[in-house]
Protein backbone atom coordinates (compact mmCIF):
# COMPACT_ATOMS: atom_id res chain seq x y z
CA UNK A 1 0.00 0.00 0.00
CA UNK A 2 1.51 3.46 -1.47
CA UNK A 3 1.19 5.95 1.39
CA UNK A 4 -0.59 8.56 -0.68
CA UNK A 5 -2.90 10.74 1.29
CA UNK A 6 -0.56 13.38 1.52
CA UNK A 7 -0.45 13.83 -2.42
CA UNK A 8 -3.81 13.62 -2.66
CA UNK A 9 -4.34 16.31 -0.03
CA UNK A 10 -2.01 18.34 -2.30
CA UNK A 11 -3.55 17.56 -5.54
CA UNK A 12 -6.95 18.85 -3.35
CA UNK A 13 -5.36 22.05 -2.35
CA UNK A 14 -4.43 23.10 -5.81
CA UNK A 15 -6.95 21.85 -7.34
CA UNK A 16 -9.35 24.05 -4.95
CA UNK A 17 -7.10 27.29 -5.70
CA UNK A 18 -8.64 26.79 -9.58
CA UNK A 19 -6.95 25.85 -12.49
CA UNK A 20 -4.75 28.73 -13.44
CA UNK A 21 -2.94 27.78 -10.34
CA UNK A 22 -2.39 23.88 -11.15
CA UNK A 23 -1.40 25.25 -14.26
CA UNK A 24 1.27 27.31 -12.94
CA UNK A 25 2.40 24.52 -11.22
CA UNK A 26 3.15 22.29 -13.72
CA UNK A 27 4.72 25.04 -15.37
CA UNK A 28 6.88 25.67 -12.36
CA UNK A 29 7.37 22.12 -12.82
CA UNK A 30 8.61 22.17 -16.24
CA UNK A 31 10.51 25.21 -15.42
CA UNK A 32 12.38 23.33 -12.62
CA UNK A 33 14.15 20.94 -14.66
CA UNK A 34 14.25 23.27 -17.56
CA UNK A 35 16.56 25.70 -14.54
CA UNK A 36 19.43 23.74 -14.93
CA UNK A 37 19.89 24.79 -18.22
CA UNK A 38 18.36 28.17 -18.36
CA UNK A 39 19.01 29.76 -15.01
CA UNK A 40 22.14 28.66 -13.24
CA UNK A 41 24.32 30.75 -11.61
CA UNK A 42 26.77 30.51 -14.00
CA UNK A 43 29.33 32.36 -12.07
CA UNK A 44 29.23 30.59 -8.51
CA UNK A 45 28.97 27.60 -10.61
CA UNK A 46 32.05 27.76 -12.78
CA UNK A 47 34.01 29.19 -9.30
CA UNK A 48 33.13 26.27 -7.32
CA UNK A 49 33.82 23.89 -9.88
CA UNK A 50 36.93 25.06 -10.52
CA UNK A 51 38.24 26.06 -7.42
CA UNK A 52 36.69 23.56 -4.92
CA UNK A 53 39.82 21.29 -5.01
CA UNK A 54 42.43 24.09 -5.20
CA UNK A 55 43.85 24.57 -1.94
CA UNK A 56 42.15 23.28 1.61
CA UNK A 57 41.07 26.70 2.51
CA UNK A 58 39.51 28.08 -0.60
CA UNK A 59 37.49 24.52 -0.91
CA UNK A 60 35.51 25.23 2.65
CA UNK A 61 35.27 29.44 1.95
CA UNK A 62 33.71 28.03 -1.49
CA UNK A 63 31.44 25.92 -0.15
CA UNK A 64 30.41 28.22 2.11
CA UNK A 65 30.12 30.92 -0.06
CA UNK A 66 27.32 28.49 -1.98
CA UNK A 67 25.58 28.31 1.46
CA UNK A 68 25.78 31.90 1.47
CA UNK A 69 23.91 32.47 -1.50
CA UNK A 70 21.26 29.69 -0.46
CA UNK A 71 20.46 31.96 2.73
CA UNK A 72 20.33 35.10 0.73
CA UNK A 73 17.30 33.31 -0.71
CA UNK A 74 16.11 32.04 2.09
CA UNK A 75 16.52 35.48 4.33
CA UNK A 76 15.51 37.82 1.31
CA UNK A 77 12.03 35.11 0.42
CA UNK A 78 11.03 35.77 4.06
CA UNK A 79 11.99 39.09 4.45
CA UNK A 80 9.98 40.22 1.87
CA UNK A 81 6.79 37.97 2.84
CA UNK A 82 7.09 39.41 6.20
CA UNK A 83 7.25 43.06 4.67
CA UNK A 84 4.70 42.20 2.60
CA UNK A 85 1.07 43.58 4.77
CA UNK A 86 -1.51 41.19 4.43
CA UNK A 87 -0.03 38.70 3.34
CA UNK A 88 1.20 36.40 6.22
CA UNK A 89 -2.31 35.56 8.59
CA UNK A 90 -1.76 36.53 12.07
CA UNK A 91 -1.33 33.77 12.91
CA UNK A 92 1.29 32.32 11.39
CA UNK A 93 3.40 35.48 11.80
CA UNK A 94 5.25 34.05 15.09
CA UNK A 95 6.32 31.43 13.13
CA UNK A 96 7.49 33.37 10.03
CA UNK A 97 9.46 35.76 11.96
CA UNK A 98 11.25 33.18 13.85
CA UNK A 99 12.23 31.48 10.79
CA UNK A 100 13.28 35.09 9.02
CA UNK A 101 15.14 35.81 12.18
CA UNK A 102 17.79 33.02 11.72
CA UNK A 103 18.18 33.00 8.24
CA UNK A 104 19.58 36.69 8.32
CA UNK A 105 21.49 35.10 11.15
CA UNK A 106 22.85 32.77 8.83
CA UNK A 107 23.78 35.49 6.25
CA UNK A 108 25.60 37.06 8.90
CA UNK A 109 27.63 34.74 10.39
CA UNK A 110 28.22 32.80 7.13
CA UNK A 111 29.42 36.46 5.97
CA UNK A 112 32.00 36.89 8.88
CA UNK A 113 33.08 33.25 9.03
CA UNK A 114 33.95 33.73 4.92
CA UNK A 115 35.92 36.97 6.03
CA UNK A 116 37.90 34.77 9.07
CA UNK A 117 39.17 32.08 6.93
CA UNK A 118 40.38 34.81 4.26
CA UNK A 119 38.04 34.46 1.35
CA UNK A 120 35.63 37.00 0.13
CA UNK A 121 32.04 36.81 0.49
CA UNK A 122 30.01 36.53 -2.36
CA UNK A 123 27.09 39.47 -2.73
CA UNK A 124 23.74 38.52 -2.94
CA UNK A 125 21.94 37.64 -5.91
CA UNK A 126 19.09 39.71 -7.10
CA UNK A 127 16.31 37.07 -6.88
CA UNK A 128 13.17 36.61 -8.98
CA UNK A 129 10.52 34.42 -6.55
CA UNK A 130 8.08 34.22 -8.95
CA UNK A 131 10.82 31.77 -11.38
CA UNK A 132 9.52 33.99 -14.32
CA UNK A 133 6.35 33.86 -13.59
CA UNK A 134 5.53 30.29 -12.62
CA UNK A 135 4.82 31.59 -8.75
CA UNK A 136 3.64 34.68 -9.66
CA UNK A 137 1.18 35.51 -6.64
CA UNK A 138 4.26 34.39 -4.36
CA UNK A 139 3.62 37.63 -2.23
CA UNK A 140 -0.10 38.16 -2.66
CA UNK A 141 -1.19 34.16 -2.16
CA UNK A 142 -0.05 32.91 1.03
CA UNK A 143 -0.79 29.16 0.07
CA UNK A 144 2.39 29.96 -2.56
CA UNK A 145 4.04 31.73 -0.14
CA UNK A 146 4.16 28.69 2.36
CA UNK A 147 4.27 26.56 -0.87
CA UNK A 148 8.00 27.89 -1.87
CA UNK A 149 8.51 28.17 1.91
CA UNK A 150 8.38 24.60 1.99
CA UNK A 151 10.88 24.06 -1.27
CA UNK A 152 13.71 26.25 0.59
CA UNK A 153 14.00 24.57 3.66
CA UNK A 154 13.53 21.28 1.73
CA UNK A 155 16.14 22.05 -0.49
CA UNK A 156 18.38 23.77 2.18
CA UNK A 157 18.51 20.72 4.38
CA UNK A 158 19.71 18.78 1.32
CA UNK A 159 22.25 21.40 0.69
CA UNK A 160 23.78 21.49 3.76
CA UNK A 161 23.58 17.72 4.13
CA UNK A 162 25.25 17.15 0.70
CA UNK A 163 28.93 19.34 1.45
CA UNK A 164 29.08 17.97 5.11
CA UNK A 165 31.53 15.28 3.71
CA UNK A 166 33.52 17.78 2.34
CA UNK A 167 34.23 19.60 5.69
CA UNK A 168 35.32 16.77 7.64
CA UNK A 169 38.15 17.64 9.69
CA UNK A 170 37.49 21.37 9.86
CA UNK A 171 36.41 21.76 12.92
CA UNK A 172 34.33 24.47 13.99
CA UNK A 173 32.88 25.66 10.40
CA UNK A 174 32.01 21.59 10.40
CA UNK A 175 30.11 22.23 13.44
CA UNK A 176 28.65 25.47 12.40
CA UNK A 177 27.34 24.21 9.22
CA UNK A 178 25.75 21.20 10.79
CA UNK A 179 23.98 23.82 13.78
CA UNK A 180 22.49 25.57 10.75
CA UNK A 181 21.70 22.26 9.11
CA UNK A 182 19.55 21.21 12.08
CA UNK A 183 17.73 24.62 12.26
CA UNK A 184 16.85 24.13 8.33
CA UNK A 185 15.34 20.84 9.35
CA UNK A 186 13.19 22.61 12.69
CA UNK A 187 11.90 25.00 9.80
CA UNK A 188 10.97 22.33 7.48
CA UNK A 189 9.33 20.44 9.63
CA UNK A 190 7.18 23.26 10.50
CA UNK A 191 6.31 24.64 7.45
CA UNK A 192 5.47 21.68 6.08
CA UNK A 193 3.32 20.56 8.70
CA UNK A 194 1.75 23.99 8.40
CA UNK A 195 0.74 22.59 4.97
CA UNK A 196 -1.45 19.60 6.24
CA UNK A 197 1.95 17.92 5.36
CA UNK A 198 4.09 15.33 7.98
CA UNK A 199 7.08 16.93 9.39
CA UNK A 200 9.04 13.99 7.12
CA UNK A 201 9.86 13.39 3.69
CA UNK A 202 7.91 10.10 3.07
CA UNK A 203 8.99 8.67 -0.06
CA UNK A 204 9.97 11.00 -2.41
CA UNK A 205 6.54 12.36 -2.36
CA UNK A 206 6.92 16.24 -3.63
CA UNK A 207 3.66 17.50 -2.12
CA UNK A 208 3.33 19.39 -5.10
CA UNK A 209 6.44 20.81 -5.27
CA UNK A 210 8.65 20.06 -8.41
CA UNK A 211 9.91 16.69 -7.73
CA UNK A 212 13.31 17.29 -8.50
CA UNK A 213 13.59 18.71 -4.69
CA UNK A 214 12.52 15.54 -3.58
CA UNK A 215 14.65 13.35 -5.76
CA UNK A 216 16.35 10.18 -4.17
CA UNK A 217 14.25 10.88 -0.64
CA UNK A 218 13.01 6.78 -1.60
CA UNK A 219 16.00 5.55 -0.81
CA UNK A 220 16.41 2.23 1.26
CA UNK A 221 20.13 1.95 1.19
CA UNK A 222 21.85 3.03 3.69
CA UNK A 223 25.94 2.36 4.00
CA UNK A 224 25.48 -0.38 1.30
CA UNK A 225 22.55 -2.12 2.64
CA UNK A 226 19.02 -2.12 2.51
CA UNK A 227 17.08 -0.94 5.67
CA UNK A 228 14.22 -3.04 5.09
CA UNK A 229 16.16 -6.13 5.41
CA UNK A 230 17.64 -5.17 9.02
CA UNK A 231 14.13 -3.87 10.58
CA UNK A 232 10.63 -4.23 11.75
CA UNK A 233 10.20 -0.24 10.76
CA UNK A 234 7.07 -0.42 7.89
CA UNK A 235 9.20 0.76 4.28
CA UNK A 236 7.53 4.32 4.56
CA UNK A 237 9.43 4.76 7.46
CA UNK A 238 12.49 4.41 6.76
CA UNK A 239 12.39 6.52 3.83
CA UNK A 240 10.91 9.13 6.63
CA UNK A 241 14.30 8.27 8.56
CA UNK A 242 16.64 9.27 6.22
CA UNK A 243 17.05 12.79 4.81
CA UNK A 244 19.20 12.29 1.42
CA UNK A 245 21.78 14.64 0.75
CA UNK A 246 21.76 16.68 -2.48
CA UNK A 247 24.82 17.51 -4.31
CA UNK A 248 25.46 21.52 -5.31
CA UNK A 249 24.90 21.36 -9.13
CA UNK A 250 21.66 19.65 -8.53
CA UNK A 251 20.65 22.71 -5.93
CA UNK A 252 21.85 24.92 -7.76
CA UNK A 253 19.59 24.00 -10.64
CA UNK A 254 16.80 24.35 -8.44
CA UNK A 255 17.71 27.53 -6.75
CA UNK A 256 18.92 28.96 -10.12
CA UNK A 257 15.19 29.44 -11.24
CA UNK A 258 14.92 31.67 -8.15
CA UNK A 259 17.61 33.90 -9.04
CA UNK A 260 17.72 36.32 -12.27
CA UNK B 1 0.86 -9.90 8.64
CA UNK B 2 2.13 -11.72 5.66
CA UNK B 3 4.73 -8.85 5.13
CA UNK B 4 5.60 -9.09 8.64
CA UNK B 5 6.28 -12.78 8.74
CA UNK B 6 8.37 -12.13 5.65
CA UNK B 7 10.32 -9.53 7.39
CA UNK B 8 11.37 -11.37 9.80
CA UNK B 9 12.76 -13.96 7.90
CA UNK B 10 14.33 -11.77 5.82
CA UNK B 11 15.84 -10.07 9.10
CA UNK B 12 16.87 -13.57 10.39
CA UNK B 13 18.19 -14.79 7.60
CA UNK B 14 20.47 -11.08 7.04
CA UNK B 15 21.78 -12.11 10.35
CA UNK B 16 22.24 -15.70 10.24
CA UNK B 17 24.51 -15.13 7.07
CA UNK B 18 27.79 -12.98 7.01
CA UNK B 19 25.39 -10.59 4.84
CA UNK B 20 25.28 -7.49 6.49
CA UNK B 21 29.14 -7.83 8.11
CA UNK B 22 30.70 -7.57 4.85
CA UNK B 23 29.11 -5.01 3.87
CA UNK B 24 30.20 -3.05 6.58
CA UNK B 25 33.81 -4.37 6.65
CA UNK B 26 33.91 -2.97 3.32
CA UNK B 27 33.11 0.55 4.76
CA UNK B 28 35.71 -0.61 7.76
CA UNK B 29 33.26 -0.34 10.62
CA UNK B 30 34.68 -2.84 12.16
CA UNK B 31 37.80 -1.67 12.92
CA UNK B 32 37.29 -0.07 16.19
CA UNK B 33 36.93 -1.77 19.58
CA UNK B 34 34.26 -1.39 22.62
CA UNK B 35 35.62 -1.20 26.14
CA UNK B 36 32.71 -3.34 28.14
CA UNK B 37 33.76 -3.33 31.73
CA UNK B 38 32.21 -4.59 34.80
CA UNK B 39 30.03 -6.64 32.36
CA UNK B 40 31.11 -10.31 32.53
CA UNK B 41 28.04 -11.99 33.71
CA UNK B 42 26.44 -10.05 30.75
CA UNK B 43 25.89 -11.18 27.20
CA UNK B 44 26.56 -9.21 24.36
CA UNK B 45 23.79 -10.16 22.16
CA UNK B 46 20.90 -10.67 24.79
CA UNK B 47 19.44 -8.46 26.42
CA UNK B 48 19.72 -9.16 29.63
CA UNK B 49 21.48 -7.13 31.33
CA UNK B 50 21.68 -7.26 35.40
CA UNK B 51 21.13 -3.58 37.16
CA UNK B 52 24.21 -2.64 39.40
CA UNK B 53 27.17 -0.13 39.39
CA UNK B 54 28.22 -1.97 35.66
CA UNK B 55 28.56 0.70 32.94
CA UNK B 56 29.28 0.50 29.73
CA UNK B 57 31.42 2.38 27.99
CA UNK B 58 30.85 2.90 23.96
CA UNK B 59 34.60 2.92 23.05
CA UNK B 60 36.53 5.75 20.96
CA UNK B 61 37.07 6.89 17.52
CA UNK B 62 34.21 6.56 14.54
CA UNK B 63 33.02 3.71 16.59
CA UNK B 64 32.41 5.19 19.86
CA UNK B 65 30.54 7.96 18.54
CA UNK B 66 28.57 5.73 16.47
CA UNK B 67 27.74 3.56 19.47
CA UNK B 68 27.04 6.60 21.59
CA UNK B 69 24.26 6.79 19.00
CA UNK B 70 23.55 3.67 19.00
CA UNK B 71 22.70 4.10 22.96
CA UNK B 72 20.65 7.07 22.39
CA UNK B 73 18.61 5.54 19.13
CA UNK B 74 17.84 2.72 21.65
CA UNK B 75 16.43 4.98 24.32
CA UNK B 76 14.32 6.62 22.05
CA UNK B 77 12.47 3.69 20.50
CA UNK B 78 11.99 2.09 23.96
CA UNK B 79 10.78 5.42 25.39
CA UNK B 80 8.59 5.51 21.72
CA UNK B 81 7.42 2.24 21.79
CA UNK B 82 6.32 2.58 25.36
CA UNK B 83 4.34 5.78 24.44
CA UNK B 84 2.26 3.64 21.75
CA UNK B 85 1.64 0.55 23.44
CA UNK B 86 -0.55 2.98 26.03
CA UNK B 87 -1.43 6.33 24.71
CA UNK B 88 -2.25 8.68 27.19
CA UNK B 89 -6.02 9.34 27.11
CA UNK B 90 -7.88 11.25 24.63
CA UNK B 91 -4.76 11.56 22.28
CA UNK B 92 -6.08 12.93 18.83
CA UNK B 93 -5.45 10.59 15.65
CA UNK B 94 -3.41 13.31 14.41
CA UNK B 95 -0.79 12.95 17.35
CA UNK B 96 -1.15 9.41 17.48
CA UNK B 97 0.08 8.77 13.59
CA UNK B 98 3.04 11.81 14.65
CA UNK B 99 4.40 9.58 17.57
CA UNK B 100 3.79 6.48 15.81
CA UNK B 101 5.70 7.63 12.95
CA UNK B 102 8.62 8.85 15.00
CA UNK B 103 8.76 5.58 17.13
CA UNK B 104 8.99 3.77 13.65
CA UNK B 105 11.71 6.38 12.69
CA UNK B 106 13.81 5.78 15.83
CA UNK B 107 13.06 1.97 15.64
CA UNK B 108 14.93 1.59 12.36
CA UNK B 109 17.66 4.21 13.00
CA UNK B 110 18.29 1.50 16.29
CA UNK B 111 17.93 -1.58 14.20
CA UNK B 112 20.43 0.28 11.64
CA UNK B 113 22.57 1.12 14.06
CA UNK B 114 23.35 -2.49 15.55
CA UNK B 115 23.69 -4.12 11.85
CA UNK B 116 26.02 -0.94 11.04
CA UNK B 117 28.16 -1.46 14.06
CA UNK B 118 28.39 -5.81 14.07
CA UNK B 119 30.29 -7.25 16.48
CA UNK B 120 31.24 -3.84 18.00
CA UNK B 121 27.80 -2.39 19.04
CA UNK B 122 27.16 -2.22 22.45
CA UNK B 123 24.99 -4.66 24.32
CA UNK B 124 20.60 -3.85 24.09
CA UNK B 125 20.09 -1.73 26.52
CA UNK B 126 17.36 -1.46 29.64
CA UNK B 127 15.30 1.44 30.80
CA UNK B 128 13.96 2.93 33.51
CA UNK B 129 10.94 5.36 32.52
CA UNK B 130 9.46 5.32 36.22
CA UNK B 131 9.60 8.94 36.14
CA UNK B 132 7.58 9.62 33.09
CA UNK B 133 3.63 9.68 33.28
CA UNK B 134 2.86 7.76 30.49
CA UNK B 135 -1.00 8.40 30.73
CA UNK B 136 -0.36 11.99 31.24
CA UNK B 137 0.25 14.21 27.78
CA UNK B 138 2.55 16.63 29.00
CA UNK B 139 5.02 14.23 30.62
CA UNK B 140 4.94 12.40 27.53
CA UNK B 141 5.70 15.23 25.22
CA UNK B 142 8.04 16.85 27.71
CA UNK B 143 10.39 13.68 28.10
CA UNK B 144 9.86 13.37 23.69
CA UNK B 145 10.89 16.71 23.29
CA UNK B 146 14.07 16.55 25.84
CA UNK B 147 14.89 13.54 23.97
CA UNK B 148 14.77 14.85 20.84
CA UNK B 149 17.10 18.20 21.45
CA UNK B 150 19.51 16.26 22.89
CA UNK B 151 19.74 13.69 19.84
CA UNK B 152 20.05 17.03 17.47
CA UNK B 153 22.81 18.67 20.06
CA UNK B 154 24.56 14.86 20.42
CA UNK B 155 24.47 14.46 16.53
CA UNK B 156 25.39 18.06 15.85
CA UNK B 157 28.53 17.66 18.65
CA UNK B 158 29.95 14.59 17.88
CA UNK B 159 29.85 15.43 14.19
CA UNK B 160 33.33 17.61 13.87
CA UNK B 161 34.87 14.34 15.58
CA UNK B 162 33.63 12.26 13.06
CA UNK B 163 37.18 11.25 10.62
CA UNK B 164 35.08 8.97 8.09
CA UNK B 165 33.06 11.28 5.46
CA UNK B 166 30.67 8.49 4.97
CA UNK B 167 29.66 8.27 8.96
CA UNK B 168 29.49 11.73 8.49
CA UNK B 169 27.14 12.12 5.72
CA UNK B 170 25.26 8.94 7.72
CA UNK B 171 24.52 10.92 10.79
CA UNK B 172 23.45 13.98 9.26
CA UNK B 173 20.87 11.72 7.31
CA UNK B 174 19.35 11.15 11.15
CA UNK B 175 19.97 14.31 12.65
CA UNK B 176 17.76 16.43 10.53
CA UNK B 177 15.09 13.86 10.87
CA UNK B 178 15.69 13.91 14.57
CA UNK B 179 15.76 17.81 14.54
CA UNK B 180 12.40 17.88 12.12
CA UNK B 181 10.73 15.23 15.30
CA UNK B 182 11.48 17.91 17.59
CA UNK B 183 10.27 20.76 15.71
CA UNK B 184 7.25 18.82 15.69
CA UNK B 185 6.74 17.35 19.26
CA UNK B 186 7.44 21.56 20.47
CA UNK B 187 4.97 22.46 18.17
CA UNK B 188 2.43 20.21 19.50
CA UNK B 189 3.32 21.76 23.13
CA UNK B 190 3.10 25.63 21.91
CA UNK B 191 1.67 25.22 18.65
CA UNK B 192 2.15 28.14 16.08
CA UNK B 193 4.28 29.61 18.49
CA UNK B 194 8.22 30.42 18.22
CA UNK B 195 9.03 27.12 19.79
CA UNK B 196 9.44 24.88 17.19
CA UNK B 197 13.08 26.17 16.94
CA UNK B 198 12.81 28.26 19.73
CA UNK B 199 15.30 30.57 21.44
CA UNK B 200 16.33 27.91 23.86
CA UNK B 201 17.36 25.76 21.11
CA UNK B 202 18.65 27.93 18.30
CA UNK B 203 20.81 31.17 19.44
CA UNK B 204 19.06 34.27 18.69
CA UNK B 205 22.00 35.93 17.52
CA UNK B 206 23.69 33.18 15.15
CA UNK B 207 20.88 30.80 14.42
CA UNK B 208 22.58 28.02 15.19
CA UNK B 209 21.26 25.22 17.06
CA UNK B 210 23.00 24.17 20.71
CA UNK B 211 25.05 21.30 19.92
CA UNK B 212 27.12 19.09 22.38
CA UNK B 213 29.64 16.95 23.12
CA UNK B 214 28.82 13.95 24.65
CA UNK B 215 30.18 14.49 27.99
CA UNK B 216 30.14 18.52 28.11
CA UNK B 217 27.90 20.90 30.21
CA UNK B 218 25.71 19.79 32.90
CA UNK B 219 23.72 17.32 33.34
CA UNK B 220 25.94 15.60 30.26
CA UNK B 221 24.16 14.30 27.38
CA UNK B 222 25.61 10.74 28.78
CA UNK B 223 24.15 12.02 32.23
CA UNK B 224 20.80 12.58 30.46
CA UNK B 225 20.69 9.45 29.02
CA UNK B 226 21.46 7.34 32.22
CA UNK B 227 18.67 8.96 33.68
CA UNK B 228 16.92 6.64 31.89
CA UNK B 229 19.03 3.49 32.14
CA UNK B 230 18.92 0.48 34.43
CA UNK B 231 22.62 -0.16 32.44
CA UNK B 232 24.88 3.42 32.67
CA UNK B 233 26.72 4.27 29.52
CA UNK B 234 30.29 6.33 29.56
CA UNK B 235 32.12 7.96 27.12
CA UNK B 236 35.37 8.06 28.49
CA UNK B 237 37.27 8.35 25.29
CA UNK B 238 35.32 10.78 23.70
CA UNK B 239 35.16 14.66 24.50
Amino acid sequence: MKNTPLIEAAEKEFSQAGSSRREALSKAIRLGLKAAFIALPLGLFEATQNKVFASPTSAVTDILNYALTLEYLENEFYATGLGTAGLIPASDQTVIAQIGKHEASHVTLLKTTIGQLGGTAVDKPEFDFTAGGAFADVFSNYTTFLALANAFEDTGVRAYKGQAAALVGQGDVLTAALNIHSVEARHASEVRRMRGLKGWITNAEAGGLPAAIYAGEDNYLQAGVDVRTLTMAPATAITECFDEPMAMTQVLAIAGGFIK
Amino acid sequence: MKAKQKHQAILQSSFAKPFSRKNFLRMGLLSGTVLVTGLDACKKSDGNMNSGGNTIDVGMGDTGILNFAYALEQLEAAFYTKVATSFYGSIPDAEKQLLTDIRDHEIAHRDFFKAALGADAISTLQFDFSSINFSDRASVLGTAKALEDTGVSAYNGAGAYITNPDYLTLAGKIVSVEARHASAIRDLLQPKSADFAGDDVVNPVTGLDFSRTPNAGSPSIVETANGFLITKISANQLP
